[in-house]
């Protein structure tokens, strides 16, 4: 048994076949005394990840803006709303010494309004991509594990939702009840755990109908047991996978709705709104850094997780690509 | 095979149906009412009253449903609360521009990006391949208004060619003029489905492309140009028609930050306007329209996906 050819997180019971009586570890570990029954069949076998150069690229820079979304409020020359030159009230000044990057259209520092703009950006769609799997992946496990009834109702109302486009329920939510931080990360994290649902329950499935299942079925163990240690094992190497994928998604679903007002409220920044607030300075011609900073900044941060996802999915042979 | 299309129109009209129970009980948890709004807060209380009965409003939400929606039905969109203007008289002056994007988008896009998916293909492992493939990978995970940011640098900024706000009317323009009127929105969503389609058209080509009855003509000595058009496209074309259908229908959000950004005026901005003012029979009816559309897209992707499949036209 090769490594390229064991699924990642798979359980060792899983992989079929009758354990090669020369394998001594298999059979050895039950009967040692050190070890507890308990750890044995139900730990996933450690897997190592080598990320290809751009999956490090990748990697580092999203470290990058996840450090500064952590400490940005303390690196920033300036405060989100403070003006560097005061005595100038032209807008969109070019860089210069005091305001790397110019000065927006209210006459703010560009770079401290990123920087600010990150922990605001990430935070939010951080929260949002939570929420969307804590409750997509225990409905979904839920509906894969419960009767046929409950799971085809559920199934169907989730349906519904999916065939929505994203951007639609956002507006009519935004609608509904107003722009505030709290209901944005309440609306992605709803919107997006639709998909979760349906990935999860999917997963959820394939692994009940899987034969471990059946043994620990007839071992007699309760649900609550199969789910913790015999589903999730084996469904948290693709969900974990997905959630990379699904935080790029919410980052631009997000910005988006930021970018058409709807999102983050001025004057607080956020690089989505801070694309909007700016557009004068294309459309007059004077300046593309206020707009290409922000731009650039989502960009690079969707882009570098895209590669890590990538990079990972890649090693996980893609199954998950290919089933869905 | 016309049983199974009919069975995935039904399921399709019974998704049309949930959308517009979501849209319209959506849009009811608004604080406020149609007729409060109408008249403004100096309205009488039997003003309001008043209106109400004359809207409608005072009956039961479901007689309220299906009043609205027998209206859609017959075209009648309702009477806008922002402006008092029905909402059909405001579509009409905007809806042209919105079309006329999406489909020179279709129309030129499209073809391009499968062309060039369909060469990377043809050429696996290239440096045209690879270097296709990276831009893609690097284009399909930003945001629409970074590619339009990057368009505007090089056309209006570096070269100096056109604007950065589509200005003027389009009355009257020819095919070729309304090409260059819209270039920079069209170029902006071209980039935007190219990234996914390219990615998505050579991976069905060369999955294709790994089926014995390939392997037997390459072994017989078929050129490999005859292989891809005679062989391998033919059956790719149901994944495709999958893959142009449902790539459209993300168009939707595209098209609405498009024309935000280039700052013309279309339907899609017609109803962040909507979502600003709270005036929810416009957001009601366009959501609606945008929503329809994306289902139809969505169901021509599955239909084109199993009619193109002769396994899955004749299930066992």
């Amino acid at each position: 048994m090769t490594s390229s050819d064991t699924p990642v997180g798979a359980h060792p019971d899983m992989l079929g076949g009758i354990p090669d009586p020369e394998d001594t570890d298999y059979f050895v570990a039950p009967y040692d005394e050190g070890v507890s029954f308990d750890e044995l069949p139900d730990s996933a076998p450690k897997e190592r990840f080598r990320l290809s150069l751009t999956g490090w690229i990748g990697a580092l820079i999203v470290t990058f803006w996840v450090l500064i979304a952590l400490f940005g409020p303390f690196i920033a020359p300036w405060g989100e709303n403070d003006l560097p030159f005061p005595d100038d009230y032209s807008e969109f000044q070019t860089p210069r010494a005091g305001a790397w990057l110019g000065t927006d259209v209210e006459d703010r520092d560009i770079l401290s309004r990123i920087v600010y703009g990150a922990g605001r950006t990430i935070g939010i769609s951080f929260a949002a991509t939570v929420l969307a799997y804590v409750l997509g992946v225990v409905l979904g496990i839920g509906a894969a594990v419960s009767g046929p009834k409950v799971d085809m109702v559920m199934s169907r109302i989730n349906d519904a939702f999916l065939s929505l486009p994203t951007i639609m329920l956002g507006l009519v939510v935004v609608a509904a009840v107003g722009s505030s931080i709290p209901v944005l990360i309440c609306t992605a994290g709803l919107i997006y755990a639709t998909v979760v649902f349906r990935l999860a329950r999917a997963l959820g499935q394939e692994i009940m109908v899987m034969d471990f299942v059946e043994a620990a079925k007839a071992r007699g163990e309760g649900r609550w047991w199969i789910i913790t240690r015999e589903i999730w094992p084996n469904a948290a190497m693709p969900l974990i996978t997905d959630f990379g994928l699904r935080l790029i998604y919410v980052i631009l679903f997000i910005s988006s709705l930021s970018f058409l007002g709807l999102g983050v409220q001025p004057p607080q920044a956020d690089w989505g709104s801070m694309v909007r607030e700016n557009l004068g300075a294309l459309q007059y011609g004077e300046s593309i850094i206020p707009v290409l900073a922000p731009a650039f900044a989502i960009a690079t941060l969707t882009v570098a997780i895209n590669l890590v996802v990538d990079d990972v999915s890649a090693q996980a042979g893609g199954r998950l690509s290919k089933r869905l | 095979m016309t049983g199974l299309i009919l069975r995935r129109l039904g399921i399709g009209l019974i998704t049309v149906l949930a959308v517009s129970i979501i849209i319209f009980f959506g849009t009811k948890i608004l604080p406020g009412d149609a007729a409060q709004i109408r008249l403004g807060q100096q309205a009488t209380p039997e003003n309001v009253a008043a209106f109400r009965e004359k809207l409608g409003l005072d009956k039961p939400y479901w007689q309220q449903y299906l009043g609205w929606l027998s209206n859609f039905l017959r075209g009648d969109l309702g009477i806008s609360l922002a402006s008092d203007v029905p909402i059909t008289e405001l579509i009409a002056d905007r809806y042209k521009n919105t079309v006329i994007v999406s489909c020179l988008t279709a129309l030129i896009g499209v073809p391009i990006s499968l062309m060039l998916g369909i060469m990377a293909a043809m050429f696996p492992g290239s440096l045209y391949d690879r270097v296709l493939t990276f831009i893609s990978v690097s284009l399909v995970a930003a945001p629409e208004f970074f590619t339009a940011t990057l368009l505007v640098l090089l056309f209006v900024f570096a070269l100096d060619i056109g604007n950065a706000v589509v200005v003027g009317s389009t009355e009257g323009k020819g095919f070729f003029e309304l090409i260059s009127h819209f270039a920079l929105p069209i170029a902006t969503l071209s980039f935007v489905i190219a990234s996914q389609l390219i990615r998505m058209s050579r991976a069905a080509v060369l999955n294709v492309m790994s089926s014995p009855y390939i392997e037997m003509a390459i072994l017989k000595g078929v050129p490999r140009g005859r292989i891809i058009f005679r062989h391998a496209l033919l059956n790719a074309i149901g994944p495709i028609v999958n893959v142009v259908a449902l790539n459209l229908a993300y168009l939707v959000t595209g098209v609405i930050v498009v024309e935000v950004y280039f700052a013309y005026p279309g339907l899609a901005t017609l109803i962040v306007q909507g979502v600003q003012s709270r005036d929810f029979v416009l957001i009601q009816g366009l959501g609606m329209i945008f929503c329809l559309t994306y289902v139809i897209l969505m169901l021509i992707a599955d239909i084109a996906a199993f009619a193109s499949n002769p396994r899955l036209r004749h299930p066992k």
